[in-house]
């Protein structure tokens, strides 16, 4: 497989502050990347070095093969589709579609083709002649989609395109772009601040936080085995339990209070004592059990529990700590019971608290 | 769900006390005093309008009757006439229309390309940033803080070098010159007002400086480009120092004229000549407020959002 973008040590100062610090990124070809990260991680300053919507202070940019690092946007072969749409709005639906082919001066016979196909995909056709204005915001945003479609690049790059649009809305486009994808297989790269466009899209998740891709990889391995603290803190909806601890015996049981759970079943690490150690459990990684289990679970008391529709999280407290579980919503316990927390130490992750790596 | 239904009925009918809209008294004191001022600022306004289309339909022997603010008893249109054909300006007796078609020629060019020069100003600054394009404006800005007596003199240097004093096209450069820095600001704001991203969305498509300009940014903008053409109309169609100073007698704008008309001191003083000269001169900006006063006050409200 080929590689379709390539980001070689990519450097963006504003003045003073470095925006972005010496990146490097490798995209297949037909990958779908998700840059995701909080707010001013500079996650779409990144897509718009790609796009060369901004000059970049070092590195290189290599799109398909060749180094567009110095290229106009519109020699770059992408195509970009913005979150408030962007659609101009004194031209009709075809007109935007079209705009950029005549810039290109692409011969008017060619330029219907192409935009009664990118219609036929995103099924716009009967929108083509009315002005944005006059369209909802679902409909927008495929005629945003059209407009890169019909340039007939190689790579797609999505600013948050789907934030500007409500919860339902959100959700079906979501699926839409994942079934464009699969039909036109182009390589695309998705910002977005939202998790959940993230794990359910991406081929590969990019989280970044300062300008710095924290880590690169599948939304599986993303969510299952975060990198470090702050990837584990940010996937995850309700968020990752955090239990303040050390490792003891030799590495083998992780301590806190007056808890020791053994931690044998758990993947990786070096085996040592760390005196600051920190265990992260997602809450559906933890069961409720009236009995206790040596090494294997914790007290807990029953606080209060948020019914989530076919699930319930339950906040329990455990040693001064807020501990939440997800169950089952006709198995939450009652407020006030006594109960042993199971810990599933193979899906457990173990960090570090001094270099806030995963061990 | 038959019972809510016949319930709902009944118990409207039982309410009491307030309900529903809060009645208004047409006449309470508010409304006294709001449209006792309206009326009181419309008569400040419309009495010296009254009075000189009035004096301006009598004839003099009516004039010296003194009745300033009576309507006349015999209609006359020739002051009128006089006033646009006929009176003396110094040696010329032509009346006003000469100074009129000298106003037009001054002020087509003036506009255009006064306009012309600041919109494309406002559009590079707010979307191709330069190094000191900051500065740039500043200075712009600050320009028109300065009094323009202060480079009068300096600028018929200028003409004079240039070889353009006296002439229409040295009139024109100045006019575009002295437009430049509220206009600049003006479409700077609006400008800003527009999403950066369509503005990346066009990039992106491929369109250049002048491409992004035409197409995408002029179609968008028509309220503020109104607003400044009403702006340059009336400010340069009013205009008396820079006429007077940069032009020659045969190409003095219609308020040069007036003036000449108004205050020649030979002879006896035509109030009603005076009175239609000066509303004939009126008549143009007059006109371009009735007719875009809408897209004004929309062009203005919008360009004032973000600054």
């Amino acid at each position: 497989m080929t590689n379709s973008i390539e980001v070689k040590d990519l450097t963006l100062n504003f003045g003073a502050t470095s925006v972005l610090k010496n990146m490097n990124l490798t995209v297949a070809e037909g990958e779908f990347i998700v840059l995701l990260g909080p707010s001013g991680c500079g996650k779409s300053t990144l897509l718009n070095c790609l796009a060369g919507l901004l000059d970049i202070t070092d590195g290189q940019i290599w799109i398909k093969g060749k180094n567009v690092t110095w290229a106009e946007p519109s020699d770059r072969g992408i195509g970009m589709v913005f979150q408030s749409y962007a659609l101009y709005p004194q031209m009709t639906v075809r007109g935007n579609l079209s705009f950029g082919l005549k810039n290109a001066r692409v011969p008017a016979e060619e330029i219907a083709k192409r935009v009664a196909r990118a219609a036929e995909i995103l099924q716009i056709q009967p929108l083509l002649d009315r002005k944005p204005g006059a369209l909802s915001g679902g409909q927008r945003q495929r005629v945003a989609i059209g407009r890169a479609l019909v340039r007939d690049v190689d790579v797609f790059l999505f600013d948050e395109p789907l934030s500007n649009l409500d919860a339902k809305l959100r959700s079906e486009l979501r699926v839409e772009i994942k079934r464009l994808h699969s039909r036109l297989n182009n390589t695309m790269v998705y910002v977005t601040h939202d998790q959940i466009e993230a794990l359910t899209l991406a081929d590969r998740i990019a989280v970044m936080r300062g300008g710095i891709i924290q880590q690169l990889d599948e939304p599986h391995t993303i969510y299952n085995r975060p990198a470090n603290l702050f990837v584990a803190g940010f996937i995850g909806s309700p968020a990752m339990n955090f239990i303040k601890g050390e490792t003891v015996n030799g590495g083998r049981a992780f301590k806190f209070g007056s808890v020791t759970l053994d931690l044998a079943g758990y993947e990786g690490g070096a085996i040592m004592d760390r005196p600051k150690a920190m265990l992260g459990l997602r809450p559906e990684h933890l069961t409720i059990l009236d009995d206790a289990i040596d090494g294997a679970t914790f007290p807990a008391t029953v606080e209060i529990d948020e019914p989530m529709g076919a699930d319930s999280l339950v906040w329990l407290e455990a040693e001064g700590k807020q501990i939440s579980v997800r169950v089952p919503f006709e198995h939450r316990p009652k407020a006030g019971a006594r109960v042993h927390l199971k810990v599933d130490i193979a899906k457990a992750s173990l960090f570090d608290e001094t270099n806030e790596q995963r061990i | 769900m038959a019972d809510l239904t016949s319930a709902a009925p009944a118990r409207h009918g039982v309410l009491e006390g307030a309900r529903g809209t809060r009645p208004r008294r047409a006449l309470s004191g508010r409304n006294i005093m709001i449209y006792g001022i309206l009326i009181v600022m419309c008569v400040y306004y419309i009495l010296p309008l009254w009075v000189m289309v009035m004096t301006s339909l009598k004839g003099m022997p009516e004039i010296r009757l003194g009745n300033i603010f009576a309507p006349p008893v015999e209609i006359t249109f020739q002051p009128w006439v006089k006033a646009w054909s006929e009176a003396c300006t110094g040696l010329n007796c032509e009346g006003l229309s000469v100074g009129f078609w000298n106003s037009v020629r001054i002020l087509i060019p003036s506009v255009i390309l006064s306009i012309a020069v600041a919109s494309v100003n406002g559009y590079a600054l707010v979307n191709w940033r330069f190094k000191g394009s900051d500065m740039f404006f500043t200075i712009l800005i600050f320009g028109s803080f300065i009094p323009y007596q202060v480079m009068l003199y300096p600028i018929v240097i200028l003409l004079r070098e240039m070889g353009l004093y006296g002439g229409l096209w040295g009139l024109v450069l100045v006019h575009t010159i002295f437009g430049m820095p509220i206009l600049t600001l003006l479409f700077r704001n609006y400008f800003s007002s527009i999403p950066e991203e369509l503005f990346k969305a066009a990039r992106v498509d491929g369109a250049g400086f002048w491409g992004i300009y035409f197409r995408i940014m002029m179609p968008m903008s028509l309220p503020i480009f109104v607003v400044a053409i009403i702006l340059q109309v009336t400010g340069i169609w009013n205009d008396f120092l820079f006429g007077v100073v940069y032009t020659k007698p045969s190409l003095y704008p219609m308020t040069v004229q007036l003036n000449n008309i108004v205050n020649s001191v030979q002879g006896v003083k035509e109030y009603n000549v005076n009175m239609a000269a000066t509303m004939l001169t009126g008549l143009v900006p007059l006109f371009i407020y009735f007719v875009s006063g809408k897209l004004f006050v929309r062009g203005i409200a919008a360009g004032a959002v973000k600054g």
